[in-house]
């Protein structure tokens, strides 16, 4: 199996429609890091949050 | 019934808040890698290595990320509203936990499906948006997702939302069925559907091979996910109960 695109130019292009691929998976990239990252953050602050509590008592 | 015993006892476990979360900590890491490794490699295998579409080019090869994100937006409601059911029927605390770690993961993934499927609808049809049956019926699931949500956040009994929450959830899968055959029974523009279990794809295994690729990993991404959203969502509601503040101490992280 070979790449279908000869330089990476052409890869950027995607025979013109270039903007439309990169355009889906852009956003895409963006909405799946920001919903892998919530959970998370809203853990360690839930965490982080429950610790000072209890240090400042 | 010893044995069927002990199956209930754990089954119970299981499905406890502390118990899940235990539990499911295990399961995150190989989850992460393994949809990681199948997203990469599908993406390259999908953008760079699949052959060119015939008639449309290289503009198809949004479809890689197009019908993964569709199947997930739908398989994601099945998953809220069971769960909704299983929290009606049965008071499972859990199950209203997974309820409300599916509603923002789904409608972002709906989201997602609507957004690529218009941005191959213009190079394809020549228009972003048409108001078809497919389309629009995609559009009310973003709408069912977020009204989900909204509910929650519009009662201050958390059970009074669980259960209003999961009468909606229920009463929208109406609408499942429809965008299934939405294709089916109305003219659309939207083309027939590529895979059926029933038939043969439509489509060179050399386009389809990395697309099942990516199907598997967006699932193994969506499990991925509601866990993560549902362990954020136990700890979030048990935070005064004794072993969260246990783990807040281990947890330096």
């Amino acid at each position: 199996m070979n790449p279908q695109f000869d330089s990476l130019a052409e890869f950027a292009a995607m025979g013109g429609h270039g903007a439309y691929v990169w355009g889906v998976y852009g956003v895409a990239a963006v909405v799946m890091a920001w919903l892998v990252a919530r959970p998370l953050r809203r853990r360690a602050q839930l965490l982080a949050a429950l610790r000072s509590r209890r240090e400042s008592r | 019934m010893a044995r069927s015993g002990a199956f209930w006892q754990r089954l119970h476990r299981w499905a406890s808040p502390p118990g899940f979360y235990r539990l499911s900590g295990r399961w995150v890491p190989w989850l992460a890698a393994a949809s990681l490794a199948l997203l990469a490699l599908g993406l390259v295998w999908g953008l760079l290595y699949a052959p060119p579409d015939a008639r449309q080019g290289n503009s198809y090869r949004i479809i890689y990320l197009h019908v993964p994100a569709s199947f997930l937006a739908l398989a994601g409601y099945y998953v809220m509203a069971v769960a909704g059911a299983i929290h009606l029927i049965w008071r499972v605390k859990l199950a209203d936990m997974l309820m409300s770690a599916a509603a923002p993961l789904g409608a972002a993934l709906t989201f997602l499906a609507l957004f690529s499927g218009s941005l191959w609808g213009k190079p394809t049809w020549g228009t972003y948006w048409v108001w078809d049956a497919r389309i629009t019926s995609m559009l009310v699931l973003l709408f069912l997702y977020l009204g989900v949500m909204a509910l929650r956040q519009a009662y201050a009994s958390r059970e009074t939302a669980g259960r209003a929450c999961a009468v909606l959830a229920l009463v929208g899968t109406v609408n499942i069925p429809i965008i299934y055959k939405s294709v089916d029974w109305w003219y659309s523009l939207h083309q027939p559907a590529t895979i059926r279990l029933t038939a043969a794809p439509s489509m060179h295994p050399d386009m389809f091979k990395p697309l099942l690729v990516m199907i598997v990993a967006f699932y193994l991404f969506y499990a991925w996910v509601l866990i993560l959203n549902t362990r954020a969502e136990i700890l979030s509601r048990e935070r005064r109960a004794a072993w969260v503040r246990e783990l807040a101490e281990e947890d330096v992280t």
